[in-house]
């Protein structure tokens, strides 16, 4: 077997992984791209979308990140998200109650609202997790 | 000799006391393992973030950097940042922080520095104000921020960086607590504006390779270094909580042991007035009774 990368996701609340993986897909601003261990040094901005992490040939965990930086070192890749969520431990009921409950909030709150802005970038970025499930 | 009707109050009222400040303690204990998970989970992210600017940084020229990691090439005018707690009850706490917050504008005052002061909590404002309260330019109320610090910092982050930008400082440094463990809180200075990484980041080694950046490195760095004001800002008030709560649990058990000890020193007292009471008594019968 090949080498192991060494891979970590953390976000300002707390670290969501931390351990060796083989390969890791992450959604950088400029297009997706792949890790696999030995990369050369290399930084991204990352947008939101779903970073998948692949032992061997599979699929074993999906993370939906929210922007953030990923860092690849010769001592590994570490993936700082502003906002993470491993896509396994979703509800998605939960989920659509919660995209229901923002819009119900947004209706309320009126078009001149100063949390529209940030109340309409919240229901996207649900809704995208929600198209990713 | 106090009579034994007011021992009796006096008695009662510290025991009350004593429950309060035994509740308190229970209180703290219970938030303060909150606070320090919270305080803990937020560290791997800080430490991290730390580490890429450190390397990002090491590999450019400083003075070409964006004006958040070059500054404004002066350091006439600082900003200090005081960040303490919203009550009071944990000890020395919030007098700890003040007190260096005092030392350090005093000094920099001494070398012909202007000073503007941002308050973080209310107990440092109120130690501040008798002397200080000229420099004042905000304040920062907690008080409704319960569990979750992270807009706050997210809103001071930016007016930092606006108030940067509008060139009102060359210099931020933020004054917390550090949380070094449940006993010991030490107050201590951090740079925040331009930013410095921290001396015990680990620098990779990057083997001779060279970074490759998408999109540029300075674009990446803009986006980088407001986040990472916010991270540094956000992580002191976390430690600054759960040292809020570490202080006020230490301060409660304190005054629940010292109200043990002068419940038992005032039962003492209460004991032999008593005593003294009844043998006054027995005197004045038996000599009674003698005098017969």
């Amino acid at each position: 077997m090949a080498d192991k990368l060494n891979f970590s996701l953390v976000s300002p609340a707390r670290e969501l992984f931390s351990g060796e993986v083989d390969h890791v897909v992450a959604p950088g601003s400029d297009g997706e791209f792949g890790v696999l261990a030995n990369h050369a040094p290399f930084m991204s901005t990352l947008k939101n979308g779903v970073v998948r992490v692949l032992d061997g040939e599979t699929v074993s965990m999906r993370l939906f990140v929210r922007g953030g930086f990923a860092d690849v070192t010769p001592n590994g890749l570490t993936i700082l998200a502003e906002e993470a969520v491993d896509l396994a431990t979703i509800d998605a009921d939960a989920l659509e109650k919660d995209i229901d409950d923002l819009r119900h909030k947004l209706m309320a709150e009126g078009a001149d609202s100063p949390h529209h802005l940030a109340l309409e970038e919240q229901i996207s970025y649900l809704k995208s997790v929600q198209a990713e499930l | 000799m106090a009579s034994l009707k007011e021992l009796k109050n006096r008695i009662g009222s510290v025991k009350s006391t004593q429950k309060i400040t035994k509740a308190k303690q229970m209180v703290a204990a219970a938030k303060l393992r909150r606070a320090q998970e919270a305080a803990e989970a937020a560290k791997p992210y800080a430490k991290r973030m730390a580490n890429v600017v450190a390397n990002l940084t090491s590999a450019m020229d400083g003075s070409l950097g964006p004006r958040l990691l070059a500054g404004t090439g002066d350091d006439q005018v600082h900003l200090l940042i005081v960040v303490t707690a919203e009550r009071g009850l944990c000890g020395g706490f919030n007098a700890n922080c003040a007190k260096l917050a005092r030392q350090t504008i005093t000094a920099l005052q001494n070398d012909g520095k202007t000073i503007k002061v941002l308050t973080v909590g209310k107990k440092g404002r109120e130690a501040l104000k008798s002397d200080f309260s000229d420099l004042f330019i905000d304040h920062v109320d907690l008080s409704e921020a319960k569990d979750d610090f992270a807009p706050f910092a997210i809103g001071l982050g930016k007016d930092l960086a606006a108030r940067f930008d509008a060139g009102e400082f060359d210099i931020a440094t933020i004054i917390f607590s550090e949380f070094q463990n449940v006993l010991v809180q030490s107050p201590k200075t951090a740079q925040l504006i331009p930013a410095v990484s921290p001396d015990d980041a680990d620098l990779v080694d990057l083997r001779g390779a060279i970074y490759a950046y998408e999109p540029s490195e300075t674009e990446i760095l803009e986006v980088l270094l407001p986040r990472y004001l916010t991270t540094q800002i956000l992580s002191a008030m976390l430690e600054n909580i759960a040292g809020e709560q570490a202080a006020s649990m230490t301060a409660m058990d304190n005054a629940t042991r010292n109200a043990g000890d002068l419940i038992n020193k005032l039962t003492l007292q209460y004991n032999r007035a008593r005593q003294a009471q009844i043998t006054k008594e027995l005197i004045e019968i038996i000599s009674g009774a003698e005098a017969l």
